[in-house]
């Protein structure tokens, strides 16, 4: 494979001598003629050197892909093997398990009577769904108006959301929890599903940098005609702006899926009964001091668990994000 | 965008000490509040009193309605809670509660909660804020129906009108309203809570009752004496490792990144496909998943440990987490592990993204692959990449995840409330999620928000993205 390639490059170098040897000709005939015979022979020695510099450069870019990958993999298929773990307790001798069993698995779900998996599972489920349903409207409206329309305090908005980023995070979560209290939402199954929702979807429409960004490429000249046609801007932004904005928009909504199952800072401070509890917490709980030697294996089954849909998810996000990098108008 | 910021001008509008447009590119509205109290007309002016009689007067009746519901909605709301509320604000409560003298009767009192009433105070604020906008929405409002209603001889713009206007011209109030709202109660509000938080004594020993102590909180956390928990040196030990930590992770990731990237989109290497999937494995699974099981496996008894040993490489564990420097690096190294897949995927399509005949010039003129590299390559990815590494470098400063999950701040000396890879933010979590010292964290929280500030505004002020908003339009 790489033999052919480098024959078709020096194809492509000979015929680059030869348009050299075109222009020369108006010189005189015989400088052209020793000069295409000079650089012939020293294109054949440079390809000899090259073409073998390549293959060693080849082999040397594949060992060394090879070696990161067995680095970046091995995390991963260890969790993955040790999920299948007879041994349920952390430190075991090998580095692999001895004894595999899908008991982990089943147990998971069978067994409520310390955690229960399958309610936390559910949990994020439901906020994970709304919050994906919120957060994708709050964030395209924002970058709509941001991107597209022009109005008092709009700088103002996006300096404001660019210095609120600025301000860790964490440092309002006890607050927040004040907030929620204030509202009644702390307690009980239900209301704090609700408070779990509001607390990640509502401050989402200060992410709009990203979606703003991709409208931006989308050109002015269709909204202006649209609206020379007699579209309001609802209809602009509902009918031209979203269709166009699909593969962000997916995007955008498997990111505001995927917050509720990778957080644990904020559900740590709402969820105070494990009745609640997210997955994540529920996956941060078994490596507690208590439950870690019997749970281990219990965690890795279910960081799998976690892990399968997430990477499915992220394969469709991957491909939609780099559709959309190419800009929003083909051609 | 023309559209929209042609007002039609009309010469009956008071056009004093108008500019153009503003910075938002749009003409400033000639119906300000200045222009309303001094050349309206009586009903106008006393819609700065009644809210929505000017409407109500020019027949604009839902919206005269709803302007006056709302004044009356804050001036109940005043009477009932809120101004019990802001007369709380100054002392935060003094009342323990318990059982007291009252009338001359002993009677159980429930005693005053600071935290709530600085909340509810903080809350009050905000609402009066909403409320003087409110008032300047009134009487900006009566005065464009009085100068409509003049315009159009004597009809103003009906309710149906306005819902019109609302999906066109004036979409953006619809469309942002409900994020805006979003944004104020559960990011700025609790923001503004903590700021004046660390100007308390909210600590472990003040509970509930607290007060207002000015600059006492942020002394502490300044003071030179090594004796207390919280002091100067510790504070710039942490920032220290903080901003090395930003740094190192920030640019070993870019670089490492760019090179992998750099080398899978070699034209002969194979299999580019499934590489990229072999190093975007690490992205799909959850960060806390992969950190979780890092730090097992990098334990004393962890499997690494336990490998090596039982190859025989070393004696003794490997000290990962229990050596400053062993513990710095490991956290550099494994954050590179989750990080540079990241920049392999940013890189990838940007690099595809160059123009092939900037390359092809540069191969006909004879560049050797480093002139190539240095020349063409690097310029368009860093103009590209300049804002995605600021909002890295303020994403690693605030990057909890990876050193609470990994290595919990430890080691850390007896005594400090910071261990040795302990970051700002880890710190203040400890501060307050742990301890219940609120006002320390809130006040390591500014700090991290000053240091922030300061790098993102040169930084961002000087890249070509912010100068130039519409360079690729």
């Amino acid at each position: 494979m790489s033999s052919a390639v480098t024959s078709a490059a020096a194809a492509g170098k000979s015929g680059a001598a030869s348009a050299d040897v075109s222009t020369a000709k108006a010189t005189s005939t015989k400088a052209t003629s020793a000069k295409a015979t000079s650089t012939k022979a020293q294109s054949h020695g440079f390809m000899h050197d090259q073409r073998r510099r390549r293959i060693a450069g080849d082999i040397a870019t594949h060992l060394f892909l090879a070696v990161m990958a067995v680095i970046w993999l091995v995390p991963i298929v260890w969790v993955f093997f040790e999920s299948f773990n007879k041994n349920t307790a952390p430190y075991t001798d090998s580095f692999f398990p001895k004894e595999y069993t899908l008991g982990n698995y089943t147990a998971l779900f069978t067994d409520r009577s310390v955690m229960n998996f399958p309610r936390m599972f559910m949990n994020t489920l439901i906020v994970a769904c709304f919050v994906c349903v919120i957060s994708v409207f709050f964030v395209l409206s924002v970058a709509y108006c941001m991107s597209r329309l022009r109005f008092r305090f709009r700088r103002t908005f996006m300096n404001v959301a660019l210095i609120l980023g600025m301000f860790p995070g964490i440092m309002a979560v006890t607050a927040i929890y004040f907030i929620l209290k204030a509202m009644k939402l702390t307690e009980g199954s239900a209301p704090v599903l609700i408070a779990l929702i509001l607390v990640y979807a509502a401050g989402s429409g200060a992410g709009f940098y990203v979606m703003k960004g991709y409208m931006d490429t989308i050109p002015m000249s269709l909204d202006e005609a649209a609206l020379i046609d007699g579209c309001t801007r609802w209809q602009v932004f509902t009918k031209i702006i979203i269709p166009i904005s699909k593969p962000m928009i997916v995007y955008q909504a498997i990111t505001g899926f995927l917050t509720p199952w990778l957080d644990f800072v904020m559900a740590k401070v709402i969820c105070r009964t494990q009745s609640n509890y997210t997955v994540a917490l529920g996956l941060w709980l078994m490596l507690d001091k208590e439950y870690i030697q019997t749970w281990y294996a219990r965690f890795a089954a279910g960081a799998v668990l976690v892990s399968i849909p997430i990477a499915i998810l992220f394969i469709v996000m991957q491909r939609f994000y780099q559709e959309s990098m190419s800009g929003s108008v083909k051609g | 965008m023309s559209s929209t910021t042609a007002t039609p001008a009309k010469a009956a509008r008071p056009m004093s000490r108008r500019r153009k447009t503003n910075k938002d590119g749009v003409a400033p509205s000639p119906y300000t509040v200045r222009a309303a109290l001094s050349q309206g007309s009586l009903t106008t002016k006393l819609s700065a009193l009644v809210f929505g009689l000017g409407n109500l007067a020019h027949k604009q009746i839902v919206k005269g309605l709803v302007l006056l519901a709302g004044e009356i909605l804050f001036i109940w709301f005043m009477a009932a809670d809120g101004a019990h509320n802001l007369a709380m604000l100054p002392s935060l409560g003094d009342n323990k509660g318990g059982k007291q003298l009252v009338d001359g009767f002993w009677e159980y009192v429930p005693g005053d909660n600071s935290v709530v009433i600085l909340l509810y105070g903080v809350c009050t604020v905000a609402i009066c804020a909403v409320f003087v906008l409110w008032w300047a929405l009134a009487v900006r409002s009566a005065y464009k129906a009085e100068c409509q209603a003049r315009e159009n001889g004597g009809r103003a713009p009906e309710l149906l009108d306005d819902l019109r206007d609302l999906r066109d011209g004036k979409v953006s109030n619809l469309l942002m309203a409900l994020p805006t709202l979003g944004i104020v109660v559960f990011t700025i509000l609790p923001l503004i809570f903590m700021i004046s938080v660390a100007f308390t004594n909210y600590d472990q020993d003040h509970v509930t009752l607290f007060d207002w102590t000015g600059l006492d909180t942020f002394k502490t956390v300044f003071s030179g004496n090594a004796t207390g928990d919280v002091n100067a040196p510790l504070f710039f030990s942490v920032l220290g490792w903080t901003l090395t930590w930003a740094f190192f992770a920030t640019f070993l990731n870019f670089f490492f990144g760019l090179f992998m990237a750099m080398i899978i989109n070699r034209k002969t290497t194979h299999g580019k496909g499934f590489w990229r999937a072999v190093f975007s494995m690490s992205i799909a699974v959850p960060q806390f998943v992969s950190l979780l099981t890092m730090r097992t496996m990098l334990q004393p008894q962890g499997a690494i440990n336990r490998m090596l040993m039982s190859w025989g490489w070393i004696d003794q564990s490997l000290p990962f987490f229990t050596d400053t420097t062993w513990a710095r690096v490991t956290v550099i190294v494994i954050n590179l592990w989750v990080g540079i897949p990241y920049t392999i995927m940013q890189v990838t399509g940007i690099l595809q993204n160059i123009p092939a005949e900037q390359y092809e010039a540069a191969r006909i003129d004879g560049a050797n692959w480093w002139q190539i590299f240095t020349k063409i390559t690097m310029p368009y990815i860093i103009f590209v990449l300049t804002p995605y590494l600021i909002t890295t470098f303020t994403g690693n400063v605030n990057n909890f995840n990876v050193i609470y999950l990994l290595s919990q701040g430890e080691p850390s000396q007896v005594g400090q409330s910071a261990g040795k890879t302990d970051l700002l933010i880890t710190w203040l979590y400890k501060l307050t999620v742990d301890r219940g010292d609120y006002n320390l964290g809130a006040v390591i929280g500014i700090m991290t928000f000053i240091v922030l500030a300061v790098v993102a505004l040169i930084t961002y002020r000087s890249s070509g993205s912010y100068k130039d908003e519409e360079a690729f339009r």
